[in-house]
């Protein structure tokens, strides 16, 4: 089983050299942690930044120097900084080629929620939404059940949802999947020291297990 | 050249009133107008409709309007820090709308450049489409279903620049830019608040981010605090 160090790193192996990469807040903010030396990526923050570097020592923050979730950051060599507009501009026009973001729930056909639960505050979708209905790849980062012990990984979602068929690949705690264009996680990997089983038992949409499922190379 | 210049932050919002609608730049409280705000606050207009990404935090930014009860509605994309919007949004005294947050900034930018709708994909399929237009278009070798959006219709747009000139002219600074340069191009009437004000011909035109053709008005803030809201830091070595 993978803590959350353990799926941004694997999700680090998604990252291609030359890509352009949005990541959301949480487990997602540390893949930057595991992107292999040598592979060369820019990072997107959609308040108006491509080329984000790390945390500013400290001392050296700048107010004027945030990133979409209102962090101090760095700016590396060869970055650039547009408003809002064009910010959103590259995402639509799919510029950015990789998004990946957490969710709460995911359905078998690429659904996602993961801005709003009805009864409490809500919050707001900042620019989830936008994301998920523009970009061609996308990777959602989250546990495979919630506290309840629940599957986040259904059949289709209960809560309001982000976007409609868009996640192509899930990696939780358990498992990498990958969603199928005719519906269904298709189980790719499982996490270390776990069974086929366990994952089957956590997953309640269709789950695809085609072979020998390969333990995933961290 | 036309002179731009307004006395100070109370001069610049003289004339808003009770109601009225307005466009509010900055993301977080990284780029906010702050002089403006606190002059808004002096002045006690109330049943303000503020287009705003954030709605700033409890005793900062568009909060202090909040705690004073002059804001009726807001229109945002994320509103998360903020205890008192969320007392007011859960007791119904606040009218809220969360819209995504490339739409907003894109409504905005349809105002600035004269085009009363647009089609974006954000939202189809959720609760944001409800009510809406939608219609399917076949464009980069995908059919896709759109969203048709409003341009923003705001008495006011006020924003904070980092340096501006006489004429209006504005430059921003860093991440501080955000919804600032489309925010001042859709408001009927354009507030611009600047860190440095200089006289006309010490901006390099190359360099200018919002022509003044889109400020109205343009003051020197008399004071800036940049509160950070999450000073994250790492340490040396």
């Amino acid at each position: 089983m993978l803590d959350k160090n353990g799926i941004a790193k694997r999700i680090a192996g998604e990252v291609k050299d030359g890509m352009y990469v949005n990541l959301g807040i949480g487990i997602p903010t540390l893949v930057a942690n595991f992107i292999p030396d040598g592979v060369n990526v820019v990072l997107q923050s959609e308040n108006g930044i491509l080329g984000m570097g790390p945390f500013p020592f400290e001392g050296e923050e700048d107010a004027d120097l945030i990133n979409a979730g209102k962090q101090t950051v760095t700016l590396l060599k060869g970055s650039s900084i547009f408003d809002s507009a064009m910010s959103f501009g590259m995402i639509r026009a799919q510029k950015v080629n990789l998004t990946i973001l957490g969710a709460m729930e995911v359905s078998e056909n690429g659904d996602i929620a993961n801005w709003k639960i009805p009864g409490k505050m809500v919050k707001g979708m900042g620019g989830a939404m936008d994301l998920v209905a523009s970009a061609k790849n996308i990777i959602v980062a989250m546990q495979h059940v919630n506290k309840a012990g629940e599957s986040k990984l259904l059949k289709k979602c209960t809560l309001p949802l982000t976007g409609v068929r868009c996640v192509k690949r899930i990696i939780t705690e358990l498992a990498a999947l990958e969603i199928m264009p005719q519906g269904g996680f298709k189980l790719l990997e499982r996490a270390p020291g776990v069974s086929v089983d366990e994952i089957k038992n956590a997953t309640q949409g269709k789950l695809i297990i085609e072979g020998e499922i390969p333990e995933m190379s961290l | 050249m036309i002179n731009r210049v307004v006395k100070n932050a109370e001069e610049a919002v003289k004339d808003i009133s009770d109601n009225m609608t307005l466009l509010v730049g900055g993301f977080g409280l990284c780029g906010i107008p702050e002089n403006c705000i606190n002059a808004l606050v002096k002045k006690g207009i109330k049943g303000l409709t503020c287009i705003s990404n954030n709605a700033g935090v409890d005793d900062f930014g568009l909060g202090l309007l909040l705690q004073t009860k002059q804001i009726k509605k807001m229109i945002s994309s994320y509103v998360g820090e903020n205890a008192e919007f969320e007392r007011q949004m859960l007791s119904g005294e606040l009218e809220v709308e969360l819209i995504p947050q490339g739409t907003l900034a894109t409504r905005c930018l349809a105002a600035g450049y004269g085009m009363p709708v647009i089609y974006t994909p954000a939202g189809v399929g959720t609760e944001v489409a409800i009510g809406k237009e939608t219609r399917k278009f076949n464009y980069n070798g995908e059919e896709k279903e759109y969203l048709m959006e409003h341009a923003f219709e705001a008495n006011f747009a006020i924003v904070k620049a980092w340096k501006g000139d006489t004429a209006g002219n504005l430059i921003f600074r860093s991440t501080a830019r955000n919804f600032n340069p489309m925010m001042a191009m859709a408001g009927k009437i354009t507030i611009a608040e600047v860190e440095v004000l200089v006289e006309v011909g010490e901006l390099d035109p190359d360099h200018i981010h919002t022509p003044g053709i889109y400020v109205n008005r343009i003051f020197q803030g008399e004071k800036y605090e940049k509160r950070i809201e999450q000073v994250t830091v790492r340490k040396r070595n």
